[in-house]
This record gives C-alpha cells, sequence and structure tokens, in this order.
C-alpha cells in the first residue's frame, strides 16, 4: 500500500492542475451543502435564543421585523425613535420592567447603545475587566467590540459621527471605557453600553462648554436676556466629558421628550404580559408591542426555505459535478491503459492496478472532504456573523 | 534454458495460429528471432514470459515451466527472471528517470524494495551514462535515453532472461547501434540470457543465433 500511495502522490504531483481542480471540486460539492447547513443552523438557532430571551419589545409603529432586530441585534438601520415619556408609560402601568434601548450610533462598526444598568442584569452581562460605567461619558465595551476596537479599560473610544457634512448632526464624542464585559456569545459582545444620558449627548441634545457666565468670558456674549445667553462661535464645545468639564453638561428641553429606539419590556408574570400588549391595541395607538420570538419565527422561517431552495439547487449541482468527475476519472484511465498494459506484462496484478488507481481517487477525494471540512468550521465559526451582516 | 515444445498459440477471435514445434535456447545465449511485423514475434516474447498461455504444448523459461504456472505465479516468475524492453520504451510520463527504473519494485510485493536496490538502481544508471539525469522526467529525456532507462528498468530485478520487443525499431541509426550494443554489454555483464524479436536484418551480426520466424508462422491474417 506504501508503494501505491507513492505512486499516487508522483502522479498527482505531476498533474497538479487537473488534481487541484478535483480536490476542489469535491471540496464544494461537500461544503457547500454541509456549511450552508451549518451556518443557517447555528443562525437560526442564535436568533432564535436572543429572540426567546427577550419576552416583549414596545416601538413606534412600523415595521415589528425592523424594530426587532434593531432592538435584538443592534441592526444599522435605524427605527423611527418613542420618547422618554412612553419608558414611564409602561412604569407606571405596573406591570412590566421598562428598560430603554437607543441605539443609533457607532463607533467604527460597532453599534453604541444607550440603556440603563437594569438591562445588564436582565441579559446576565458581566464585567470580565475593570467596573460597570457609573458616570457621564463613561462606557462598557463587549469582548468582541473591545478586540475590534482595540481597546480596555482606561482607553477612550469615539463615536463615529452620521455625516461629516451636516454641520448640525451628532459630532463625535470621545468616551472613556470602564469596563470590558464577559463574552455571551450574543450581538451584546459587539456592542459600546452607554447610559442614556451619554447617549443622548451624542445625539446632540445634551452637550458641555466653556461656562459663558464666567467674567473673563464676558467679551465672547453677543447677547445676554435675563437667563438667556447668545454666546460667539468662540465659546468651546467640549468633545470629551471629563471629571473637570462634566458639571459643564447639561440637555436643553424636556426630558419626557427625549428619544428612545426601543424598550424592552419585562413583564412580572404571563398575565401582566397579556394585560400590557392590551394596552397597545387601541385604533389610535402610536406605539406597536411585539413578542420577539414570533417575529423571529416568520423571519427564520423564510431563511430556513430559502435555504432548502439552495441545497436542492447545490445537491443538483453536485451530483452533475459528481458525474463530470466520474467521466474525467473514466477518460484519465482510458488514458492510461497502455501504461497499465505495461505494468501487467512487467507483472502488475490487477488487484496491485486498482489499488493504484483506488489510491489516487481516494487521496482525491480524502483532500477534498479535508478541505469541505475545515471550510465547515470556519464557517461554524464566522459564517454566523458573516449571514447576520447580511440579513441585519 | 529457454525450451519450447509442440507449441499451439491462436488468439479466441482471429485466425492467427502461432505452431512451434521444438526450440532451445542455451543459458547465456543471444538470440535474435527474426521475421516480418504481424508474424507473431511479440506473441512469442509475450508466451516466454508468461504474459500468454499457450492452447498446447509446454513453455520452459529460465527453468520454469511457466505453461502450467498460475495467473499469480507467472507475474511473479515475470517481474522477478525475465526483463522485459519494449519497442516504445513504456515509460511513465510522471516518474522521474529513478522511479521508472525501480518500477517493477512498486508493482509487484515479491520484490522488496530496499536501499540497497536503490543502490542498485543508481549504479545502473552510471553504466549507462546517466546518473546526472535520475531526477529527471522521462519526457525530458532523448528516444536513445529513455530506451536506456527501459533497459535498467529490466535489469534492475537481476532477470535470468532478457527480452527485447523491437527494441531499436524507434531509434535512430546512431541511437540503434549505442541501445544495441548496451543491450548486449548488460546481458553479458548480468549472465542473462537474451532473446529479442526483430524485422531488422541489420542488427543480427550482434547476437549469437538467428532464428527465422518464418518457419513457425502458419497462417494468414494479421496477428495482434
Amino acid at each position: 500500500m506504501k508503494n501505491a500511495f507513492y505512486m499516487a502522490s508522483r502522479y498527482m504531483r505531476r498533474h497538479k492542475g487537473k488534481t487541484a481542480i478535483l480536490i476542489a471540486s469535491i471540496a464544494m460539492i461537500v461544503f457547500l451543502p454541509l456549511g450552508l447547513q451549518t451556518v443557517v443552523d447555528q443562525t437560526t438557532s442564535e436568533l432564535e435564543a436572543r429572540a426567546r430571551s427577550t419576552p416583549l419589545l414596545v416601538g413606534r409603529k412600523g415595521s415589528p421585523l425592523e424594530l426587532a432586530l434593531s432592538s435584538l441585534y443592534f441592526a444599522a438601520k435605524p427605527v423611527e425613535p418613542l420618547a422618554m415619556a412612553d419608558v414611564d408609560r409602561i412604569r407606571d402601568t405596573g406591570f412590566a420592567l421598562p428598560i430603554p434601548l437607543h441605539v443609533r450610533y457607532r463607533a467604527r462598526e460597532q453599534p453604541i447603545v444607550g440603556t440603563s444598568l437594569e438591562y445588564f442584569d436582565f441579559r446576565a452581562l458581566r464585567v470580565a475587566d475593570g467596573r460597570q460605567m457609573a458616570t457621564l461619558g463613561e462606557c462598557v465595551v463587549g469582548a468582541s467590540a473591545a478586540e475590534a476596537l482595540e481597546v480596555g479599560p482606561g482607553d477612550a473610544v469615539t463615536s463615529s459621527p452620521t455625516d461629516v457634512f451636516n454641520l448640525a448632526g451628532a459630532y463625535p464624542l470621545k468616551m472613556r471605557v470602564v469596563g470590558v464585559l464577559a463574552r455571551s456569545h450574543s450581538p451584546d459582545d459587539d456592542a459600546v453600553f452607554v447610559d442614556m444620558k451619554t447617549a443622548w449627548v451624542i445625539e446632540g441634545i445634551g452637550h458641555g462648554h466653556d461656562d459663558v457666565s464666567k467674567p473673563e468670558m464676558a467679551g465672547q456674549l453677543l447677547k445676554r436676556d435675563g437667563n438667556k445667553i447668545t454666546a460667539s462661535a468662540q465659546v468651546r464645545e467640549y468633545q470629551e466629558i471629563t471629571a473637570k468639564q462634566a458639571e459643564s453638561f447639561h440637555f436643553h428641553g424636556d426630558p419626557a421628550t427625549f428619544p428612545v429606539t426601543a424598550v424592552l419590556a419585562v413583564p412580572n408574570d404571563a398575565k401582566s404580559q397579556a394585560l400590557l400588549r392590551g394596552r397597545y391595541l387601541g385604533k389610535d395607538e402610536r406605539d406597536q408591542i411585539i413578542e420577539p420570538v414570533a417575529v423571529m419565527d416568520e423571519l427564520v422561517t423564510t431563511v430556513v426555505k430559502v435555504r432548502s431552495y439552495v441545497t436542492a439547487a447545490v445537491v443538483l449541482l453536485g451530483i452533475s459535478t459528481l458525474l463530470m468527475m466520474t467521466l474525467v476519472f473514466a477518460l484519465s484511465i482510458r488514458l492510461r491503459r497502455r501504461e497499465m498494459e505495461t505494468m501487467t506484462k512487467i507483472g502488475c496484478s490487477r488487484g496491485t492496478i486498482a489499488s493504484l488507481l483506488g489510491c489516487e481517487i481516494g487521496v482525491v477525494l480524502a483532500a477534498g472532504v479535508a478541505i469541505a471540512i475545515g471550510l465547515t468550521t470556519a464557517a461554524h465559526a464566522w459564517g454566523p456573523a458573516l449571514l447576520r451582516e447580511v440579513l441585519l | 534454458m529457454i525450451r519450447i515444445e509442440d507449441l499451439v498459440f491462436a488468439y479466441p477471435h482471429g485466425p492467427f495460429r502461432l505452431s512451434i514445434p521444438d526450440v532451445t535456447i542455451e543459458d547465456g545465449e543471444k538470440v535474435a528471432f527474426i521475421g516480418p511485423s504481424g508474424s507473431g514475434k511479440t506473441t512469442l516474447l509475450h508466451l516466454l514470459a508468461g504474459i500468454e498461455v499457450p492452447g498446447s504444448g509446454t513453455v520452459t523459461t529460465a527453468g520454469c515451466e511457466v505453461s502450467s504456472m498460475s495467473d499469480a505465479e507467472r507475474r511473479d516468475f515475470r517481474v522477478q527472471h525475465v526483463g522485459l524492453v519494449f519497442q516504445v520504451f513504456e515509460l511513465l510520463s510522471y516518474l522521474d528517470m529513478l522511479d521508472n527504473i525501480l518500477l517493477p519494485y512498486r508493482i509487484n510485493s515479491s520484490l522488496a524494495l530496499t536501499p540497497e536496490v536503490v543502490d542498485r538502481a543508481k549504479a545502473l544508471a552510471e553504466r549507462v551514462g546517466m546518473a546526472d539525469k535520475l531526477g529527471r522526467y522521462v519526457d525530458r529525456l532523448s528516444q536513445g535515453e529513455r530506451q536506456r532507462v527501459a533497459i535498467c528498468r529490466a535489469l534492475l530485478p537481476q532477470p535470468r532472461v532478457l527480452m527485447a520487443d523491437e527494441p531499436t525499431g524507434n531509434l535512430d541509426p546512431a541511437n540503434k547501434d549505442r541501445v544495441l550494443e548496451m543491450l548486449v554489454q548488460q546481458a553479458d555483464e548480468a549472465g542473462a540470457t537474451l532473446v529479442t524479436v526483430t524485422h531488422e536484418h541489420d542488427v543480427l551480426g550482434r547476437f549469437d543465433r538467428t532464428i527465422d520466424f518464418a518457419t513457425f508462422h502458419e497462417t494468414v491474417g494479421a496477428a495482434p
């Protein structure tokens, strides 16, 4: 058998191109259905797990799927916001704990999620390194976000401007990283968490600047009308919240109108859940309440259906490729007939010739399957993230 | 010793029929069978080597009656005791020169491929003046060089009989002389009996004896 392998290896080495094509074909035939199944199964199970762990979501009326994708997986597509008053509305019912979510901005590719500390308890997120955020301008980052942004406690993360050409848009805010969360194998790993007030500062609702009430700033005042001061553009607006500047940060307007993109409602029990859902059934209701698991089931059903079609197509393609490969092998054996006759004349048995050819086919099959397993393993590791990118 | 007695052979489909009443070739003798194309010269070599089996009669090669051996016995006998040289060399293009010489040891487990065998293969290559081309693929060798490689392959198992089927048929005159001389010389050095079939009368002077094939060829039609 050692000699058969040796001869097979020599043949394949001499016909590298042909061998590589055959191995690649086998690898693709095996990998495509296997990898697709792995990625889809893993992704759908992750999607379903996240949805199952989230009882209710409240948002402005619109697409329930977009509300779920934005609130559960921090999808980039923004949804129309609610107001903080809507959070209070849920709290006032006494049926559920409302956890506000603000998902509109990013730090490079990582979503910045404004929320309250209850979110961390609800999702059982634990700080692995550093501490929990405590003051304005602080953030904690998920394990993957920490890797992607290359930050840890003591470093800083800057929010990305929404539109560099829009002077009235959100300015970048530099935030201190005070903790890194333990890996949870969920979308939380990718997020940068800040409190709601910091999210509003990023949005431009709150800001900090030089204290214009100080006498030395008199030269930069354009107009004073009682408490209303109009300052010149020379007054510095802070883009970082430090301990020294924190006191200068303030918000304009009624806090009840400040935006939240969704409210995660954690009902006290099944009855409370039903009662809370009932509150959003009115004809004139501006908001919607959804059960994420029901919404995601629809998406998963669609994905699985698409997978079935793709798998069927791949299987047909695989069968035709296998037939082609059989033809290639058959033609190859025919072309090598003289070689086999020579070996027979010298003293080689049919069994030995079969084992020589069997080794070649076996090595091609084994190499193809090995590559397919490698690709499937890679798909297992990175595929769901890619598919999430596509879906979300 | 090679001995053929009352041999009759015919292919299952076709009119060809070979009949040889009695031929004896002594050990170490160099014999050329001469005859036109299609007269059954190659078939005779196949019968002597045990590739084909006669319908009747006996074939004894190197003292062994190959006509009564089983398939497996004939294969083992052939690879161990018969060195075959073909007209079109029949080298494997995906093997380099050294691996081509070692081929009999890789395709039949009755021969053990040991470091000594590899050394012997290298020594054979050196003897035919090709020691510097051992790692070269055979399709990068000239026709004459390829036939020298084929001769080395045939000689490596130290056969008692060297059989050459039109060994110079595909060579130019210069290479023809050189290869023929080498074949005779290597057979002499190895103490092997040399049996060659050829239709070229100008090479017969190098052999101890010539047997005209026309006397055995009984009937019409082309031989395979």
